[in-house]
């Protein structure tokens, strides 16, 4: 039996009837097509899920869509207006910060919660901030390359360090 | 991994949580931050028949400091805790607990009141709670940490009682809590957590037994002189921990002293 859920995804407006027991991910693929938050280790173990509610990071996985009633959430098509890239996709793509990609999406939305509270993190606190997330290929060396290129990029007046 | 489907109510107040409870019958569960409950519903671990979700009851969202004592709302998440200023300065060693729990989605998400109401062997809150004989406040009644920790996930909670909110006594002298873990973000394989209080040291294990522990033996030796390696010596007195796949009880036997050691040690 759906039940009424209305939030913001992406600074849109939704309304849509759901059932209790969908998982907040799955409403984001499945309901409203945003297909760029992956569904990985699906314990809740491997962060590729997270997106941000009302800026702080959450796993999608591990969340009822229901549970972000009159929440705003931010995906990683939310990061940056369509054709343009949010500094941390830019760093990820300029430092290699990446080989499949699969994780890629939690990474920088994990990424992006970081650098607002932290525009400038020593190893340490990125290797912090980031322990909810797994890189099963590329390894961590170049992720954290990429996220102090993000971080001197936004200090450096691009876009603020916060998507949509 | 899709949980089995279940009825789902939305709770704005205490009462409000208490009266849907009452309404949805025995098979119901509440969900807090739901970081510990949500796994265990996808893997079918628990099936509840209707869940009270409580995450929009702001009342029990705070924290604050009366008569010696740091009161804190059950719905205060891990983030908060962590951050808090009130916290850090009244009882820093729950900070900084909250700022090691899981990572930092699930302290995004999860509670202090879930954790208590979860009761697993492994969480880290239930030992401070019981190393400083804290009171877990429900709707209805007061519990002492040491009566609340029953058994692996089992405490007095009635099945439509609510926790509201854990009163600890302010402690903000030397203090450490060591967790031995293989991955940063895991649960404490074994924890120790000590604490220097007006009245002496206080000492609680994490995870060596389906209870949180007060390491009285460890308190009583330093009480009287005993110094860090021989107080420490003391941590396994009494303990029949269990062994599983991460660890064997013997092995815990000595997490719990090593631990114990250097929590002392590092104290400050």
């Amino acid at each position: 039996m759906g039940q009424t859920l209305r939030l913001k995804v992406n600074g849109v407006e939704r309304i849509d009837e759901v059932e209790p027991r969908l998982l907040l991910v799955y409403y984001l693929r499945e309901v409203c097509g945003l297909t760029g938050t992956h569904v990985g280790c699906d314990t809740s173990q491997c962060g590729a899920c997270t997106v941000l509610l009302a800026g702080a990071p959450v796993k999608s996985c591990n969340m009822l869509a229901l549970q972000a009633e009159g929440a705003s959430l931010t995906t990683i098509e939310g990061l940056a207006a369509p054709g343009e890239l949010h500094p941390l996709q830019t760093a990820f793509w300029e430092q290699h910060g990446l080989q499949c990609g699969f994780c890629t999406p939690g990474f920088i939305m994990a990424a992006t919660a970081l650098l607002a509270d932290n525009p400038d993190p020593s190893d340490e606190e990125i290797g912090r901030g980031l322990e909810g997330n797994l890189c099963r290929c590329t390894g961590y060396v170049n992720i954290r390359k990429a996220v102090k290129a993000a971080g001197e990029a936004v200090r450096a007046g691009a876009a603020a360090p916060m998507g949509g | 991994m899709i949980p089995a489907a279940f009825e789902y109510s939305r709770a704005h107040s205490v009462t409000e949580a208490v009266a849907q409870l009452r309404e949805a019958g025995p098979e119901a569960k509440v969900i807090a931050g739901g970081q510990s409950l949500l796994p265990m519903m996808r893997m079918r671990l628990a099936r509840p028949a209707h869940l009270v979700d409580v995450n929009a009851v702001r009342e029990l969202d705070y924290v604050r400091v009366e008569d010696g004592h740091l009161r804190v709302g059950a719905m205060t998440r891990h983030v908060t805790l962590a951050r808090s200023e009130v916290v850090q300065r009244h009882l820093p060693l729950l900070a900084e607990m909250a700022s090691e729990v899981g990572d930092a989605q699930i302290r995004s998400r999860g509670t202090l009141g879930g954790v208590m109401a979860h009761a697993d062997a492994a969480g880290d809150y239930p030992t401070l709670a019981t190393m400083l004989d804290a009171m877990i406040v429900t709707d209805r009644r007061r519990i002492a940490a040491g009566d609340f920790f029953q058994h692996l996930f089992t405490t007095p909670l009635d099945l439509d009682e609510l926790v509201c909110e854990v009163v600890f006594p302010v402690a903000a002298g030397p203090r450490r809590y060591l967790k031995f873990r293989r991955r940063l973000f895991d649960w404490a394989i074994v924890g120790a957590g000590v604490q220097r209080t007006e009245a002496g040291w206080r000492v609680g294990l994490t995870h060596v037994g389906p209870t949180p522990v007060r390491a009285r033996g460890v308190e009583a030796a330093l009480a009287s002189g005993a110094t860090p390696v021989e107080a420490a010596a003391h941590a396994s007195d009494g303990l029949e921990p269990t062994s599983d796949v991460r660890a064997t009880a013997d092995f815990r036997l000595h997490l719990a002293r090593v631990l114990t050691r250097r929590a002392l040690e590092q104290a400050a």
